[in-house]
């Protein structure tokens, strides 16, 4: 217990010294803030208050971030320390391998938890004070943090695992960057596609939907948008959430990270600095 | 068997087709100074790394102490110094000193260590401002945590000045003192000459010596260099005597093999004052290693 505590208050000192903390929490804010206020106009039309449609904003915002500031943090976390030598250090000394990788993930969750908290905490108090909120829209916004950490901690993990498999750090960073882009648009394009060729047939009506939520991103963007009629209504995305059962979405986001964090683990067993 | 702080039975490391280790045998005892050398790619830091339980043996075995490599007691009692190791650069000396002080689990003076290293004015100075010579340093540090019982330095005088390299063996002198098993892999042969008990040299995966350095030299028969100077114009009298070679004016150059060596000094001294001085070489370690490392040998 005291290994993990070490290794984790090391990771946040880190964090709090390469200022990576200070950065991806003005990001979150500057963003949040931005959305929000942009997003403000079409409020009388839809019949929602302002903090309903913030959220909206917000959730589509972070379905791009979260994943993005997650695997800017953790990519590092293994091929770093194996470029620099000091791996097969850390290694020789008695704390477990699956010690020193829940250490870093505690850290670096810590890290994503505060900036997700900080800016859109900032930005939904904005909105609830200028344009009014209710219970509802209220527990929407809790809802959003929460699901943007799971989102996060399902990229940090992500993020182990490639730095687990890559020999460099750039490596890592590369392999990032397409996992990023294959979860995060391609994934999407391809649903998509195969949608608009089967028209509504079988698959968009009973597999479709399945595929979707089987992806975190879109188990985190339809969470948020079947849980509150509100954000549905305002996000106008509302059928192809129906189609599933309410607890298919969270599932799909609450096991996610325990995956990828196995994955990373058993990747992180085999690596011979 | 059970006095060895650290034991090595035919130790074998298949890499895909290539032998990296091959049938290695060697023992450490408590306090002994143990030289590994060998060309890059003889099998030094593999070696190291299979104490290390980082990398797991194809045959064979090794103990350290009664534990297995890698299992939790083994890696409390043994420490380590990477080749050119670095650490995180935003963090200071302390801090990273103080995360290996508690993942070692015991109580550490850590401000002390870091002054009986020489980081006494840096240690609160980020490490990515730190020269090469320093984090070397830091790194030896951490090999101090815990009283080890054995320590594994790879290439420890790397990028250190020559003043910090007598710190160094300073520094392991005193480890080998408090019962610490040094296995030191090096190219650094002149210096690991005179700071070490024994010296093995690894060529291709395979140990082709074990031994102290007069051991070695006496086995390997490599001869002594006599180099007498006469007095006056004797020099060519002194050569044909001895049967040495002249080198310039007064002085005679004579190789005797080891066995030789008294019997050439007293046919020397039965000469008197035509014989002003007499220098005597021993065969230095890199003659030795030569020896050693090239094909054919042993």
């Amino acid at each position: 217990m005291t290994r993990f505590l070490s290794i984790a208050s090391t990771e946040m000192l880190i964090l709090r010294r390469n200022r990576w903390l200070l950065m991806a929490t003005i990001i979150m804010l500057l963003f949040a803030l931005a959305l929000t206020f942009a997003g403000s106009a079409p409020t009388g039309s839809v019949g929602v208050d302002m903090l309903t449609v913030s959220v909206t904003s917000m959730t589509t915002l972070s379905v791009y971030l979260a994943p993005l500031l997650a695997l800017m943090i953790s990519f590092d976390a293994i091929a770093g320390e194996a470029e620099r030598g000091s791996l097969s250090l850390l290694l020789s000394y008695p704390a477990g391998r699956g010690e020193i990788l829940l250490g870093k993930f505690a850290a670096h969750l810590a890290a994503l938890a505060f900036a997700m908290t900080v800016g859109f905490g900032a930005a939904g108090a904005i909105a609830a004070w200028f344009g009014g909120a209710g219970a509802e829209s209220l527990l929407a916004l809790a809802r959003l943090i929460g699901t943007s950490i799971l989102l996060g901690a399902v990229f940090l993990a992500l993020g182990y695992l490639v730095s687990a498999l890559s020999r460099s750090a750039t490596g890592a960073a590369g392999l990032s960057a397409g996992l990023w882009l294959v979860f995060v648009v391609l994934y999407d394009l391809g649903l998509l596609g195969a949608v608009v060729m089967d028209g509504s047939g079988e698959f968009t009506r009973s597999v479709f939907p399945w595929l979707m939520v089987a992806n975190p991103a879109d188990a985190f963007r339809v969470w948020n948008i079947s849980a509150s009629d509100g954000v549905a209504m305002a996000s106008g995305m509302v059928g192809a959430a129906q189609a599933l059962p309410a607890w298919a979405a969270p599932m799909s986001l609450i096991l996610w990270p325990l995956l990828a964090f196995a994955l990373a683990r058993a990747a992180f067993k085999r690596v011979e600095p | 068997m059970m006095d060895n702080a650290l034991t090595i039975e035919h130790a074998r490391k298949d890499r895909g087709k290539t032998t990296v280790l091959d049938d290695v045998s060697l023992r450490v005892a408590p306090g002994e100074r143990v030289a590994l050398l060998g060309h890059n790619g003889a099998g030094k830091s593999t070696l190291i790394k299979t104490i290390l339980g980082l990398t797991p043996l194809t045959d064979g075995q090794i103990r350290v102490g009664d534990a297995k490599p890698g299992s939790a007691v083994a890696r409390r009692t043994t420490a380590y110094l990477p080749e050119a190791v670095s650490f995180h650069p935003a963090l200071t000396g302390r801090e990273q000193l103080r995360l290996f002080a508690r993942l070692d689990g015991q109580k550490a003076d850590v401000t002390g260590l870091l002054d009986r290293v020489g980081l006494g004015d840096a240690m609160d100075r980020r490490i990515g401002a730190y020269s090469k010579g320093m984090r070397q340093r830091l790194g030896l540090a951490q090999v101090l945590l815990g009283s080890p019982k054995v320590a594994l330095l790879d290439e420890p005088t790397s990028g250190l000045d020559p003043i910090s390299r007598q710190d160094l063996y300073a520094i392991i002198d005193e480890l080998a003192a408090n019962g610490t098993a040094v296995l030191i892999a090096s190219h650094a042969l002149t210096e690991v000459e005179a700071q070490t008990d024994r010296i093995a040299i690894l060529r291709k995966g395979v140990k082709v010596a074990d031994d102290t350095l007069q051991n070695l030299s006496a086995q390997a028969g490599l001869p002594t260099k006599l180099r007498i100077r006469a007095s006056g114009d004797h020099a060519d009298q002194v050569a044909e005597a001895t049967g040495g070679t002249r080198i310039n004016g007064v002085a005679v150059e004579i190789l005797c093999a080891p066995d030789r060596k008294m019997e050439a000094l007293r046919r020397v001294a039965a000469m008197g004052d035509v014989i002003t001085d007499i220098e005597m070489t021993p065969p230095r370690l890199e003659d030795l290693y030569r020896h050693y490392a090239k094909e054919g040998a042993q």
